[in-house]
């Protein structure tokens, strides 16, 4: 759906030339949700703004939907791409309304239409419309107003999102519930993402699959389970944190690792958890109860399968993961 | 609620001045004064359209293109010479305004045409001033915004640059044109005409009667025309981009 090929970026400073972007070529398929990863200064977000064309390509090809961006018009272009930016950007000048209407408008949609479509999308991420569409951006809170910034990028329903660190500057409570609600609103949606973030535990949250950049070169592009079991390299792995075992915990559901052998013998009074509980809560079970197995139960309480610990450790050393 | 409070606040104000001119008013008439200025009655009303003559024409000549020079400066081609410009500006501000007429005077002689350039050019200085900082304080951010969704630069402009600017604006052509219609009465001096002519000779006379039939017409159309710009300030800017208007 996106494809970079040796994609570059050259600056010339007083001091020489500087390789922001240096020869990036990936491939995000189409409804993926993949996330450039790294410090700042790492060519992340000049990679993100060359394929709307803010930023000029020095060398090679990026295409869209099998599409050379080149022989696109650049406004054309960005209309029919959704941009989502760290500073949310809402135009204080307009109503909630009439920010999610700037793409319709500029694609010439009548005012009825886009009334219709800013309320379908404030419903869609949860600000009832009657309480918010006629608001100004100085009204909303920062949790609410990058809701409307993510509506407003989905106002044409354009099949690619481009967002740059666009929860950063939310406050951690906030910025997991805007997760959240953005992961369930892809489940339906299912656009194809690319999502610049610093910050790694967001990247395994959010990514199908994470690019990680170091001075401008893609270092290692990988599933998010795949990335912390075995970086690629000593920068890759000083990354992702010496935790990067337990980070992994929240990737691999209980249904991976159960089994039904000794299902009917386990002690009625091991803890229990569900098919659809992460790791992380297995892994605390284990420390809190010091118990050997845990009983894997189904909603009607039956127990459907047991955890241990060598499942666990066995699944966490597997080296050839998906 | 809240704005029903910010219109008391903009009008308190003019509640005070209309106290303030009735109770002038009643000083006048108890003194006999109201008589002396009444026998000007004729003068008034000629003068007076002569002087909204200069500050109508000086004025929206001064808004209209000092807007433009403004918007003009704050384009990206024109970054490298926008400060240096500006400080002309700001240097051609400290002019004091009779020396500016004076200056006029010199290049177009007497009469109306070098008093309406004078007072347009005094005029035109804070708009041009105020439209390019008002533009210029957009975030960039919200550019980048605007230019990532596929907004062309007279999109921008129309749609993002000016209308957050356009506060910033109003407080300048409101600044303008109360040195404009301050200053006019000075046009008299070098032949512009305007209420001017009678608040000069009776100065000169020592006819207070004379000085106040000039006077007092000069100072309601400034309160006038203050208190237009004030309310368009107040309903034509955006309601979140107006602190008029913020609760």
């Amino acid at each position: 759906m996106i494809r970079l090929e040796a994609l570059s970026k050259v600056y010339g400073t007083p001091k020489g030339t500087v390789k922001a972007v240096d020869s990036v070529s990936l491939e995000v398929r189409e409804g993926e949700t993949c996330v450039l990863l790294g410090p700042s200064g790492c060519g992340k977000t000049t990679t993100l703004r060359m394929i709307n064309r803010l930023v000029a390509p020095t060398s090679g090809k990026i295409f869209l939907a099998g599409r050379d961006t080149d022989a696109v018009d650049p406004v054309e272009l960005r209309r029919g791409i959704g941009y989502v930016i760290q500073q949310i950007g809402l135009f204080p000048n307009m109503t909630v309304a009439e920010n999610i209407g700037v793409v319709p408008r500029l694609l010439g949609w009548d005012s009825a239409r886009r009334r219709r479509r800013a309320e379908e999308l404030l419903a869609l991420l949860a600000l009832p419309p009657g309480e918010f569409a006629d608001r100004y951006p100085n009204e909303l809170s920062g949790g609410q107003a990058q809701r409307v910034g993510v509506a407003r990028a989905l106002a044409v329903d354009p099949p690619v999102l481009l967002m740059d660190e666009p929860f950063a500057a939310l406050d951690p409570i906030n910025r997991e519930a805007v997760q959240d609600e953005f992961l369930r609103m892809q489940e339906k949606l299912r656009k194809t993402i690319l999502f610049v973030s610093h910050d790694i535990d967001e990247a395994v949250k959010m990514a199908d699959r994470i690019a990680i950049f170091h001075s401008g070169r893609l270092v290692q592009f990988a599933a998010p389970d795949e990335l912390l079991a075995r970086p690629a390299d000593a920068f890759v792995a000083s990354f992702v944190g010496r935790d990067r075992t337990l980070k992994r915990l929240r990737l691999i559901r209980v249904a991976e690792v159960m089994t039904n052998d000794g299902a009917a013998s386990i002690d009625k009074k091991a803890p229990a958890v569900s098919p659809d509980d992460d790791l992380r809560r297995v892994a605390a079970l284990f420390l809190e109860h010091g118990a050997a197995a845990l009983r894997c139960i189904d909603g009607e309480g039956r127990v459907i399968g047991v955890v241990t610990r060598d499942a666990v450790a066995a699944r966490l050393a597997i080296e050839d993961s998906p | 609620m809240s704005t029903a409070a910010a219109a008391n606040r903009s009008q308190l104000p003019y509640w005070v001045l209309l106290g303030i001119a009735l109770a002038l008013a009643w000083g006048l008439y108890a003194s006999g004064l109201s008589d002396d200025i009444l026998r000007y009655r004729k003068d008034i009303v000629y003068l007076t359209k002569q002087h909204l003559v200069l500050v109508a024409i000086s004025g929206s000549a001064a808004i209209v293109i000092g807007v433009a020079i403004g918007i003009w400066l704050s384009r990206p081609w024109m970054q490298r010479w926008a400060d240096a410009t500006i400080q002309v500006v700001n240097m051609a501000t400290s002019i004091p305004t009779l020396g500016k007429l004076a200056l006029m005077m010199t290049f177009l002689g007497i009469g109306a045409l070098p008093a309406i350039v004078g007072l347009w050019i005094a005029t035109l200085l804070p708009i041009i001033r105020n439209t390019y900082e008002g533009i210029r304080a957009v975030p960039v951010h919200m550019l980048d915004a605007a230019r990532g969704m596929g907004m062309g630069p007279s999109t921008i402009l129309g749609r993002v640059e000016l209308p957050n600017a356009l506060f910033v604006i109003f407080a300048g052509a409101r600044t303008a044109m109360a040195v404009n219609v301050g200053t006019a009465p000075i046009a008299f001096l070098i032949g512009g005409g305007g209420l001017g002519e009678l608040i000069f000779t009776g100065i000169d006379l020592q006819q207070y009667g004379m000085m106040l039939a000039g006077a007092i017409p000069t100072a309601l159309i400034a309160v006038a025309v203050d208190f237009l710009f004030g309310q368009a300030q107040y309903w034509l800017v955006p309601r979140g981009v107006n602190p008029l208007r913020h609760n």
